[in-house]
């Protein structure tokens, strides 16, 4: 179905989408706030911006190609403190290329004394942990997924290797400032029902070229009363739907969990940036409360549907993983509905948990314990099921249930298996029947 | 002059180049398996000089570099599409693969149509069809980044700073 199809027959009274335009004086919205403070100016939506960068991301997949670049511009790093890599992709090595990839960059961090590198797990989840994100931050990575970062306040986005290799050498990298799609969200979810059930379904809405270009602003009522690992789910999977830039405006929440859960780098204290008086491309307003389980069906992900609609199809793997929905509150909701039971004899079952700290966590509270128990596979940390590298591919005719935010055909195997993209908790449920399954009758 | 080989929209990166096949950034490499799962014989048959033909957001997906990369070491001489992704627009102009947007052609060019492609003008010549199309103007920055055959040889002469001046 054509996304614009999809939002005419939507049967949802509670959409609303519109073009807004404020009277009086436009300030600016979130992108446009954060791109200000960065130029020492006020700027607009359509301008060109050249812009100093705060940190640089890149993982195994996307580091040579940049170390390449790198070579070629002939040039000097020009801050190494901003340089992040990260082992993730492809890691442990499943073969030997991988192997050979991951050694190129081991010396390519011991030739530059490199200070941030990592083996910690899923880079995203792995750089909020670590500080690195801060409101109103830059923070660039070769992975599409950068535009994650956005729940921190920060501006993140996924670029090419090659300019990776470029922003080592310059510090900067142009942007051109997007419109914005301000996705305003009231009520609180049902029982059982998820930030990644109310993501997917704004997919569903919007399409996957829904946001192309644009910087796509989460808030409302809803947003604001969500912890930071739901509200991560938004700005990771802004990506789908073809956003430079998925943004929630830092609060009290986002300084609480620097303060608490992060070296922050030593930077506070952070200014609470929010839009001002904005002018926005388009709104689409959702109240999230009668929204059911939502699942992003085989090839695309704005194939939604209510869970409903493709209940009690047979799936061969569950796999609970990934920087969209790998968190320690996420592996709590699984081992909570898997406690003292067994996952389906026929279905493979496999948890990946997103960072090395994470998965300590669960380790200590008992939750790794309750998943083995209960016959899930707890594998290392990493991104290899997601892309179809190792630990849970899939065989032709397959199909699987996951945590993921990408549902490619062919992404995890076989480009004869079929990827279907749902909540922990309906990930969990599908795990004890083989069949896609609703959460709410189990919980 | 060379062949068109159309693709469909929302082409993904992973349809271009599977995540299996992206341990190596060998061009040539890559290109044995460019779209290998929605066209097999488009890597057995390519000649230097055909064209790539897609519809709306053309490279959606991955920020892999092998996609436009992949494209490139086929011999491809350019990708015509309705509209493209964010991140392969901009990696396809880093690596200097020329990219044009033109709907009107896009609706109008066959599989194995013969296309002719003024890079420098962006005119788009349907050989087959006998008609003519004019790809949308890229902004001045990314057609100084172009003109230098990618980003990286842009840095070799000039300071970033002069991309936007």
């Amino acid at each position: 179905m054509k996304p614009k199809d999809n939002l005419k027959t939507c049967d949802l009274d509670c959409l609303r989408l519109d073009h807004r335009v404020h009277k009086g004086d436009v300030m600016g919205t979130l992108i446009e706030e954060i791109f200000s403070r960065k130029s020492g100016r006020a700027v607009n939506a359509g301008e060109i911006l050249l812009l100093d960068v705060d940190y640089i991301m890149s993982h195994d997949n996307t580091t040579p190609l940049a170390i390449k670049a790198f070579r070629e511009i002939g040039k000097p790093i020009l801050d190494k403190n901003r340089v992040v890599l990260h082992l993730d992709h492809a890691y442990p090595a499943p073969n030997v290329l991988a192997a050979e990839n991951h050694r190129k960059i081991f010396d390519f961090v011991k030739e530059q004394e490199l200070p941030h590198f990592f083996q910690q797990g899923v880079c995203h989840q792995v750089m909020i942990e670590e500080g690195f994100v801060t409101p109103g931050s830059i923070v660039i990575g070769a992975d599409s997924h950068s535009n994650t970062y956005g729940a921190m306040g920060a501006f993140g986005t996924g670029l090419g290797s090659t300019e990776i290799g470029v922003a080592w050498v310059t510090g900067k990298c142009w942007f051109k400032v997007p419109e914005t799609i301000r996705v305003e969200l009231h009520g609180r979810t049902q029982r059982g029902v998820y930030a990644k059930d109310v993501m997917i379904h704004i997919a569903g809405l919007l399409g996957m070229d829904g946001g192309t270009y644009r910087s796509v602003e989460f808030g409302g009522e809803y947003i604001d009363s969500l912890p930071l690992h739901e509200r991560i789910i938004f700005p990771n999977m802004s990506t789908e739907i073809g956003a430079k830039c998925g943004l929630i405006a830092a609060d009290q929440v986002t300084l609480d969990y620097l303060e608490n859960e992060t070296p922050a780098r030593g930077k506070g204290p952070f200014e609470q940036i929010r839009p001002v008086n904005p002018r926005y491309e388009r709104v689409l307003e959702l109240d999230v409360s009668p929204l059911a389980p939502q699942v992003a069906c085989h090839p695309d992900v704005d194939n939604v549907k209510p869970l409903e609609q493709v209940e009690g199809l047979e799936v061969q793997q569950v796999y609970i993983g990934t920087c969209t929905n790998a968190r320690y509150e996420d592996l709590e909701i699984v081992a909570n509905m898997l406690k003292g039971k067994k996952v389906d004899p026929y279905t493979r079952v496999i948890v990946t948990p997103a960072s090395a700290r994470i998965y300590k966590k669960a380790l200590q509270n008992g939750l790794i314990e309750i998943l083995m128990d209960a016959g899930c596979t707890v594998t290392g940390t990493g991104c290899g099921a997601c892309i179809g590298r190792h630990g849970g591919i899939l065989a032709p005719g397959e199909r699987a249930l996951t945590t993921m935010n990408r549902n490619f055909i062919g992404r995890m195997g076989s480009p004869l298996s079929e990827i279907y993209l749902a909540s922990p908790a309906t990930a969990a449920a599908t795990a004890l029947t083989g069949r896609i399954t609703d959460p709410r009758g189990m919980m | 002059m060379g062949k068109a080989w159309t693709f469909g929209e929302n082409m993904n990166t992973d349809e271009i180049i599977p995540g299996r096949y992206n341990i190596t950034i060998d061009p040539l490499e890559l290109a044995k398996n460019v779209f290998c799962e929605v066209k097999p014989e488009y890597a057995r048959n390519v000649q230097p000089g055909d064209v790539i033909v897609g519809g709306q957001n053309f490279g959606c997906g991955s920020s892999r570099e092998h996609a436009p990369i992949a494209i490139k070491g086929s011999q491809a001489k350019c990708v015509i599409a309705v509209s493209f992704a964010r991140i392969f627009f901009r990696n396809a102009i880093n690596i200097g693969l020329p990219i044009l947007e033109c709907p009107e052609a896009v609706a109008d060019i066959t599989e194995g149509d013969e296309i002719e492609v003024d890079l420098s003008s962006g005119g788009i010549l349907n050989r087959t069809n006998g008609r003519q199309y004019q790809a949308r103007p890229l902004p001045d920055f990314v057609l100084k980044i172009a003109e230098a055959g990618g980003i990286v040889n842009f840095l070799k002469e000039h300071e970033i700073q002069e991309l936007l001046r």
